[in-house]
Parts: structure tokens; sequence; C-alpha cells
């Protein structure tokens, strides 16, 4: 009868009102529903529609306090321990409310900032490969590949001897050693007894003659030899290696692996060979907001704190998260919730006040002169008149004239 | 640290939605369709990588397309500003 055509007619205006997930999946069930008529398949739609205007928001409701109360009722119930990823990673990882106090905080950084390494297609399929990239990003000094570093006062060599396993382990040659200690400019090198041991014979710069029985010279002298840079990414303290994947492809196991570091540095590590680029991120939402932008950032706030809920498990609507994201990131720069950030940008004196720090809030505003025009929610309930939310939102237009204290 | 061009890659990143810079009539007409002043809008520093591998200008407006876990696709914008991002 060509009654079809008046069902993908309405779908394509349909389309126009509803999300696109929605709308795809109404699309594909009515497809699939054979053994619906035209008229009933109209009637569906009919129904899908009104349900999903009846969903939304309305003017008014004050989706920001939904969010806020239920984020933080599931909050009071979270533990305050941090605590390890049992087996998984074999470093502490701050997690549960802390974690989330952080975020919403806008910390700079991190109290344990945590950067995961994808790698590409050519190195994430072998374990040899992803702790080669490992080792070249891992930040690495002289102290972590030597034993023991002896001198006496008097006499201008030092000697270091260095640790053969944790040459091997961090994949760092003698010849390396040798080379950053010569173009640190401390003094020569040259092997000593035997090919792990290294005498530095300390230059007349570094320590002057006058100098040559003052233990401070040489405890400074020590230090510098010891924090010595080899290689890595500064920053990134430690790595270890993860499977995140198993599959069999062929009756073979094959295994995917992915690098997991303490510390952080986006910017230097997302670039590098054999990492991913598209996939490789971190816990430090400032560093992605500076590298990715600011959208990247708000995903990763909504990642952050989703990740947090979900672990303690708790069902907190992503919706109220995305909002919180939203919020944060308004202006174009991270805030935080709270005194130094949202609620300390205010417009209003007393909703300000009523947050924290009371009596410092009132002395500023009054030496700046500040008016209150006692808009918002907080104020309104502080002066005693209907807030502007909800049904006080919109005003009865009748023809008596408004007593004048009702609304200035 | 903001030295030099971002690196185009980033756009890639899966964090990172798809942005697109609105023509002055595509502007024109959103704003009349939200019915708001550019101010209204949420905004976007200069600074960002994103908008400088746009090239885009203070008072450009720019619409994201963010993969919304909710609602498949969901556009939002955002009004390119000049101030300096604090520290």
């Amino acid at each position: 009868m060509g009654g079809g055509r008046r069902v993908d007619e309405v779908l394509e205006a349909v389309k126009e009102i509803l999300p696109l997930s929605l709308y795809e999946e109404l699309v594909k069930s009515l497809s699939e529903a054979t053994d619906l008529s035209d008229e009933e398949k109209l009637a569906v739609i009919e129904e899908v529609v009104r349900r999903y205007v009846l969903a939304m928001a309305q003017p008014g409701e004050p989706v920001g306090v939904v969010a806020a109360q239920s984020i933080g009722e599931p909050g009071t119930q979270m533990t305050l321990r941090t605590f390890h990823y049992a087996g998984l990673m074999e470093f502490d990882v701050t997690l549960g409310l802390p974690r989330l106090i952080e975020v919403v905080d806008a910390k700079r950084e991190p109290s344990t900032p945590i950067m995961e390494i994808y790698l590409d297609e050519e190195h994430k399929y072998s374990e040899a490969k992803a702790r080669e990239i490992a080792r070249r990003i891992e930040y690495t000094t002289l102290e972590k590949v030597m034993a023991s570093l002896q001198y006496t006062l008097g006499d201008r060599d030092v000697i270091i001897k260095l640790d053969p396993e944790m040459l091997e382990d961090k994949g760092v040659s003698v010849d390396l050693v040798i080379e950053r200690i010569r173009d640190s400019g401390i003094g020569e090198v040259r092997l000593g007894e035997d090919q792990y041991t290294l005498v530095v014979t300390i230059d007349r710069k570094v320590l002057p003659e006058e100098r040559i029985f003052d233990y401070r010279t040489y405890k400074e002298i020590e230090s510098k030899l010891r924090k010595l840079y080899l290689k890595g990414v500064k920053g990134i303290n430690r790595t270890s290696i993860r499977v995140i994947d198993e599959k069999v492809v062929d009756g073979k196991v094959v295994r995917e692996y992915a690098i997991v570091t303490e510390g952080s540095n986006l910017a230097e590590v997302l670039f590098m060979e054999g990492v991913d680029y598209r996939r490789t991120t971190t816990n430090n939402i400032f560093e992605i907001a500076e590298v990715l932008g600011i959208e990247a950032a708000r995903n990763a706030i909504i990642k952050e704190i989703m990740k947090v809920l979900e672990d303690a498990g708790l069902d907190v609507d992503i919706r109220h998260v995305m909002l919180v994201a939203d919020v944060m990131t308004w202006n174009g720069s991270i805030r935080q919730i709270g005194r130094l950030g949202v609620a300390g940008e205010k417009p209003s004196v007393l909703a300000r006040a009523a947050f924290e720090v009371t009596v410092r809030q009132f002395y500023d505003a009054a030496v700046a002169g500040e008016e209150d025009s006692l808009k918002g929610v907080t104020e309104s309930i502080i002066a005693g008149i209907p807030p502007r939310v909800g049904t006080g939102l919109v005003l009865m237009a009748l023809g008596i004239p408004r007593r004048r204290q009702e609304r200035g | 640290m903001s030295s030099g061009v971002p690196d185009r890659r980033i756009l890639e990143h899966e964090l990172v939605p798809e942005h697109r810079v609105l023509s002055f009539e595509e502007a024109i007409a959103l704003l009349r369709k939200l019915g708001v002043k550019p101010w209204q809008l949420p905004q976007i520093s200069l600074n960002d990588p994103v908008v400088r591998l746009l090239n885009a200008k203070p008072g450009d407006i720019i619409e994201i397309k963010r993969r919304s876990p909710t609602g498949g696709v969901h556009i939002a914008y955002r009004l390119v500003v000049a101030y300096e991002r604090r520290a």
C-alpha cells in the first residue's frame, strides 16, 4: 500500500528530536518487527518520543543540586583508605574517596600519577619489545644501576661499582654510563679493576685544591653523581609491563601488552616511537588539558570519577558526572568545585559566604562594595524568598499588582 | 610549555572529540536558535591545543561532536576566548 513511506517520513522527522543512540535503536527495532502494521509502528514511534520528552530535564529543574546529591550521598559510603590493586599493579594507587576529592578539587598533581601507555601494532604483541620501550621511557639515574660508591677525603678518585644485573634490567651499557659521566664535566672516567668498576677522577674545577678535605663538597659531588641522568623520560619513575588482552588466534595464545608507569609525562611519552598516541593516557588531568585540550580533559574527568565510583560498587548515573565535568571545564580551564573554583566565582556574596570562609567573604565584599541581587538559590533561601528553581522559575502573570517585597 | 604548534596527531586521540569552527553565518544562526549571547556559551581558551590546530580566533564558536555514552553523539559549543589560562 506504500504506507511504509509514511513510517519513514515520521522517522526522519523524529530524528531531530531523539538522541542518536535512541534513534538508531528505534530504527533497528522497527525493522525487525515485521509483524507490526504501519499504524502500530507509528504508535510505537509516538510512544517512544512521548516517553523521551517526559524523561528530559524540565526547565527550572535544579540539575546541579540533583547531581551534587547523587554523587555526594553514595560518596559518604566510600572507604577512606587507599589500597593496592591486589596483584594487578606493583605500586600504590590512590583510589576511593581520596581520589574522588583529588579530581573534584582539581589538584594539579595527583598524589599517585600513573600513565597507561599503549603500544602500536608492531610492539604490543611481544613482551620483549614492550620491555624495550619501557626501558627507554623509565627515568634512570646512575644511582639505580650502581652497587656502591666510595671515596676518601683527600683523594680525587671516586670508585663506582656498577651492578651488572641492574644494568641488564634497565638496559644500560657501561659505555653509556662512562659517556654520561664524561658529559657531566664532573671528571675523567676510566675503567677500574674489572669491567663494572669505574674510577672517576674529579675535575679541579669541581673540587678545588683547597676544598680537598671538605666533607660537604664531597657530599655534593656524590649526590650529583647519584642523580646523574642516564636515560628515560623525566617524571617516569618506574615502569611495569601488563597483559591487557589475551586471545587465541589459530590455536596460539596472543597477548597484548601495555606499560603502566609510576609518574607521568604525557607530553613527552605520547609521541615516542612505538607508543600508540591514540590511546595512551594519564591520570593527571592537567597534563591532559595541556597536551590534548580542554575537551579531552572533560572526558578524562568523567572517566576518572566514574572509575572511582564503579570500583567502589556505587551506581551513579553518568549524567551527574558529566554535569560536574561540564561545570569544571566551563571557562576553558579546569576549575575545582570549591572555594577557589566554581563556588568561589559565584556572583552572589551570600552564596559564597554560605559555602566557606564566611567572614572573609563579607570583609572582601564590603571593601569592594559588592551588591547582591538575590537571584540565586542560596541567596534566596537565606533571604527567605522563593528560589528561582522548579516552579519558582516562572512567575504568574495575574492582573493584580504584586506586593513589592515578594520580588525586587 | 606552549611553544610551537601542537602535534596534529592529538586530534586522533580517543579522548579528543571532533572540533570544528563554525562559519559566521552558522554562528549567527546558532545563537539565534539557542537564544543566547556568545558569552553565555561555555568557553575554550585560545591556547587550547586543538584550538591552535584549528587556527581559530577569539570570538569564533567551536562545534564539538562529543561521543556521549548516553545519547550516541552530542553536539556542544564553546566560544574561543583570548585570556590566559590561570597557572
